[in-house]
């Protein structure tokens, strides 16, 4: 435990370090918000779309993004401690395994919860429905956190396969291919391309972006939630046991 | 200028440009792939999955795929550019730009040289954009004047876009400068009526797009390609003034670059 604490306590200062790599990670999706809300407002007009703010309905995507920049931010911290040679000095001590993955998600778990706290606070001040209230913020924010460590080790694999930021930074839009082809713009029972939506539909982010958008829209959904949660457990483990492995190849390497 | 300059200037060009080109040949996965595929990935995900907006109340568009594919187009002709821009900031990290300083007589023929690799590669660009529209259903009625007139704002925009890329490259002369040259690109890009018809864009949006340069020209490009040109003159102007700025925009960036030596 003191190992993870140590580790995580290192991954949290590094974080609050580089306020230029926080901010600009909640920058680029907040646009990108204010850009959609205004120029797809439009399609709350077609039938059955679930709100009359698509300002709210865009949010659920707006978390779902900057769980995919803290992804960025994990596979970017190790590849430079594997560069600069922390890991390397790691490799001396008695560290086990598992604490340095927990320890380096902590940060993305801080990270999350910060992105999330501060995209909810400017959705409602400009005016998005949360209808689950508080409660239903809270399990917003809890979600947000989960999404963030779950991405956030895949992208600890990332970085430790790796072991370079720039191959880190090269699989950015790989990420960004996901969040494109979900039902983040539109509905899924709402997409006329029936290609397109049998994409959104095996696209776990889908679900997750659904999960959050249901605290927001429809107030508490059980499916929802439980398919948002699920989704995100599923990457979690995936993107834990992918790490795992790359460490273990890693240590041996080096 | 004199002949002898003149082919002093041509050779220096081309020897910038081939280089580009050369490596976007011997090294396509990242010289290459990753300009063809984004404005593809783009193409995908707003032809295909916003395809319901085109049902909205008031969208008077015929047909949403034609719609997206011009902004697309538009889209690959700016990227293009800034694409060119991060080979120049990674050029003077390695030192070949120092190098071809001293080489080179007339330095603005570096700039030249990376125009006509941007070109090339905007146009192989626009070749796989425009098959993978055709085939996705995208519809063009417009007659050969009107698609040259669409080729003519693109490469324009293309240029500019290249311009000022190496303005600010040839400034900071580091890969540092990426989010520089990214982000103002990324913004004219974005607050353009990118999704629907300006007149259905709410709220600041619609206040900056209109505005916005490039409103100008993707509403010329989607009048052009179905045989509805109108404000076809306007938007070329504007893309030459845009080309007239960022002229300026780069010369003085390359005047700088040498006085840093």
């Amino acid at each position: 435990m003191s190992q993870i604490g140590y580790l995580a306590q290192r991954s949290l200062t590094r974080t609050l370090r580089q306020p230029a790599v926080v901010v600009s990670s909640m920058i680029f999706p907040l646009f990108l918000l204010a850009v959609n809300a205004s120029g797809l407002s439009a399609a709350t007009d077609l039938p059955d779309f679930p709100t009359d703010s698509y300002l709210t309905f865009a949010l659920g995507l707006t978390f779902m993004q900057g769980a995919l920049f803290a992804t960025m931010g994990a596979g970017q911290a190790i590849a430079q401690d594997i560069q600069g040679g922390f890991f390397n000095r790691l490799q001396l001590t008695p560290l086990r395994g598992p604490a340095l993955i927990v320890g380096q998600l902590s940060g993305v778990a801080l990270q999350g919860a910060f992105q999330a706290v501060t995209y909810l606070l400017v959705g409602i001040a400009f005016g998005a429905d949360l209808e689950a209230g508080i409660a239903g913020a809270l399990l917003l924010l809890a979600l947000a956190m989960l999404v963030a460590v779950a991405f956030g080790s895949l992208g600890l694999a990332l970085g430790l396969r790796t072991g370079n930021g720039e191959a880190v930074q090269g699989a950015f839009p790989l990420l960004f291919v996901l969040l494109f082809l979900s039902s983040g713009a539109l509905p899924r029972d709402l997409i006329a391309n029936d290609w397109f939506q049998a994409i959104t539909t095996v696209n776990p982010v889908s679900y997750i972006i659904e999960a959050f958008r249901s605290l927001l829209i429809s107030g508490w959904d059980g499916e929802a939630l439980a398919l948002g949660f699920g989704c995100a457990l599923a990457v979690l483990a995936a993107g834990t046991f992918a790490a795992t492995a790359a460490l273990r190849t890693r240590m041996a390497r080096t | 200028m004199s002949a002898l300059a003149r082919t002093r200037f041509a050779r220096a060009a081309w020897v910038i440009a081939w280089r580009q080109l050369h490596r976007m040949v011997i090294k396509p996965t990242t010289f290459l792939l990753p300009s063809v595929l984004m404005p593809i990935f783009f193409f995908v995900a707003f032809a295909g999955g916003l395809s319901a907006v085109g049902d909205a109340p008031n969208f008077d568009y015929p047909n949403y795929t034609t719609f997206q594919y011009v902004f697309v187009l538009m889209q690959s002709a700016v990227f293009g550019g800034v694409f060119a821009g991060f080979s120049v900031a990674a050029d003077f990290e390695s030192g070949f730009v120092r190098r071809m300083m001293v080489a080179t007589q007339t330095r603005s023929a570096m700039i030249a040289g990376y125009a006509i690799a941007a070109l090339g590669r905007a146009i192989l660009v626009w070749v796989v954009v425009t098959v993978v529209a055709l085939i996705s259903g995208a519809e063009v009625s417009g007659g050969a004047g009107d698609l040259l007139s669409i080729a003519i704002i693109a490469v324009f925009l293309n240029i500019a876009a290249l311009l000022f890329a190496c303005g600010i490259a040839m400034r900071l002369r580091s890969l540092q400068a990426a989010p520089l040259i990214q982000l103002p690109a990324f913004l004219l890009i974005m607050t353009a009526p990118v999704y629907v018809p300006r007149d259905l864009i709410e709220g600041w949006v619609h206040t900056v797009s209109d505005v916005n340069p490039m409103t100008a020209m993707l509403e010329a490009g989607r009048e052009l390609i179905i045989g509805d040109p109108a404000r076809t003159l306007a938007a070329i102007a504007i893309a030459a003034g845009l080309i007239a700025v960022t002229v300026v925009w780069a010369r003085t960036g390359l005047r700088r670059a040498e006085a840093a030596g």
